[in-house]
């Protein structure tokens, strides 16, 4: 299971104000702790800034790098906020996100295609968002194809199914784990990830519900994750269901979380 | 104590049959049907809508109380007599142009239409043209404009600028709402108000008409 770390993301206040006064320090300890949190890649996100988005993502990116070996998973729904923090990061980052929306795709295709990286595929369709399991399927089966088309490895793409809230409409859940396990099936060897936070809209407990609907979407395929890793709660139910599905030889991983106290029940 | 007691208390519920049982009793008694809607459904609504922005109740409760609303209504609007409505006001709102996100912008209208504003939903990826055209053809008092991403933000102004230059900026007000817009940026962007909440977008609506 591949963990995006997703804290670094100025739609929290404390990332914001540290992203305004430039305050490297606060930022890199929030990137060790999901590291040693056991993090695969540390997101960043600086949104909220709207027009200076790319001075400040380019900056996270060269201060989480400074000090922490990971690669980063870009994240922003502007191509041109990505292309240019692609260029500050050094080794393979992810990119978060491609979708079939014309611009989206038509900018990020070079990007993503010209230097070795991940790219998370985001099943938003040209013009509606996909409602069923088929329609996320088709556009997540549209994307791939296109991705592979122009030499992206299987492997390197992230189908993210588009997870909506259950509280705005029942059949969500199912959506999202319907379409991941037909992506699954259908491409041996593609990964699907997605945030666990959208499910919950709308509805109290929303950790409960967020560790549930992490667990199901583990037993349907799911491949990798963006989360907070230094949630301990959260961490136990990735391990635990990974360790009940067999993917935990000897049990290794989760009594070596539990041991090194980065898990609790 | 309203008479519409029970009826209030079957919406706010989502009690679908009962509400519908309660209009009808309302109707056979020969109450005014403007006031089972003003008095009743929309009173019930109001509730709804405060409960949700207090947070004591949750999104699938307001789905259902307005699902119920609607099927009360159904009974209630043949029986509207020509200039019986007393609408609270014209809304249009849509999402703006390349933001496909429609979840925010469903629940504000919903909770709208519940608040007795006459409300038209011109859906997504709806252009400032657009707007504009619509808002020529419904002559609307409030524009309602939604964006759920960074990047698509920026079409909010773009649609107040023109609605600016089509000359009817100061016929409307402008409400804006999304999960990265802020009170702040609603300011900066010159709208006339924030919702931060289908229920908060009601009462900032209201506000806008001088009532409360």
């Amino acid at each position: 299971m591949i963990v995006v770390g997703e804290k670094i993301n100025t739609s929290r206040k404390s990332i914001e104000e540290a992203v305004e006064k430039r305050d490297a320090a606060f930022i890199l300890k929030v990137a060790r702790e999901q590291a040693e949190a056991g993090a695969n890649y540390i997101d960043v996100n600086a949104g909220t800034f709207l027009d200076r988005e790319v001075d400040c993502l380019c900056w996270l990116v060269e201060t989480v790098q400074s000090e922490v070996d990971l690669p980063l998973s870009l994240d922003s729904p502007n191509h041109r906020a990505l292309s240019e923090a692609i260029k500050c990061h050094k080794g393979e980052p992810m990119i978060n996100s491609i979708s079939l929306e014309e611009d989206r795709f038509q900018s990020l295709l070079p990007v993503v295609t010209s230097q070795p990286c991940s790219v998370v595929a985001l099943c938003m369709g040209k013009t509606a968002m996909p409602a069923t399991v088929e329609e996320r399927v088709e556009v997540g089966s549209e994307l791939i194809q296109k991705l592979t088309d122009h030499g992206m490895p299987l492997e390197k793409i992230y189908v993210d199914p588009l997870v909506q809230p259950v509280s705005v409409d029942t059949g969500m859940g199912m959506a999202a784990l319907g379409a991941i396990n037909g992506i699954m099936r259908e491409f041996p060897g593609v990964n699907t990830i997605c945030g666990l936070s959208n499910i919950s809209f709308g509805l109290p407990l929303r950790h409960l519900i967020n560790r549930n609907f992490l667990s199901l979407a583990i037993s349907y395929g799911l491949s990798a994750a963006i989360l907070d890793p230094t949630d301990k709660q959260i961490m136990a139910t990735l391990l635990s269901i990974e360790m009940l599905l067999g993917k935990d030889e000897y049990c290794g991983s989760f009594i070596d979380a539990y041991q090194s106290g980065r898990i609790t029940g | 104590m309203s008479e519409f007691k029970a009826l209030i208390e079957a919406v706010t519920k989502g009690d679908i049959s009962k509400a519908v049982a309660e209009t009808q009793k309302a109707i056979d008694a020969g109450g005014f049907i403007q006031a089972i809607i003003d008095e009743g459904l929309i009173a019930a609504m109001d509730e709804v809508g405060d409960n949700f922005s207090k947070g004591t109740i949750f999104v699938p409760q307001m789905l259902r109380s307005a699902k119920t609303m609607q099927e009360c209504m159904k009974l209630l609007e043949p029986l509207l007599k020509e200039g019986d409505t007393s609408s609270k006001g014209k809304v249009i709102i849509g999402t703006v142009k390349g933001d496909l996100h429609d979840i925010g912008k469903n629940l504000v209208a919903m909770m709208m239409e519940g608040a007795g504003f006459t409300v038209t939903d011109l859906g997504v990826d709806v252009s400032p043209e657009k707007f504009v055209q619509k808002a020529q053809e419904v002559e609307p008092d409030i524009v309602a404009i939604s964006a759920l991403l960074s990047t698509t933000m920026p079409a909010m102004p773009q649609t107040i600028e023109a609605l600016q230059k089509a000359g009817i900026r100061d016929k409307v007000k402008v409400i804006i709402g999304g999960a990265p817009v802020t009170a702040k940026y609603a300011q900066e962007i010159k709208a006339d108000s924030y919702g931060a909440d289908a229920g908060s977008a009601v009462t900032e609506a209201k506000k806008l008409m001088g009532i409360s």
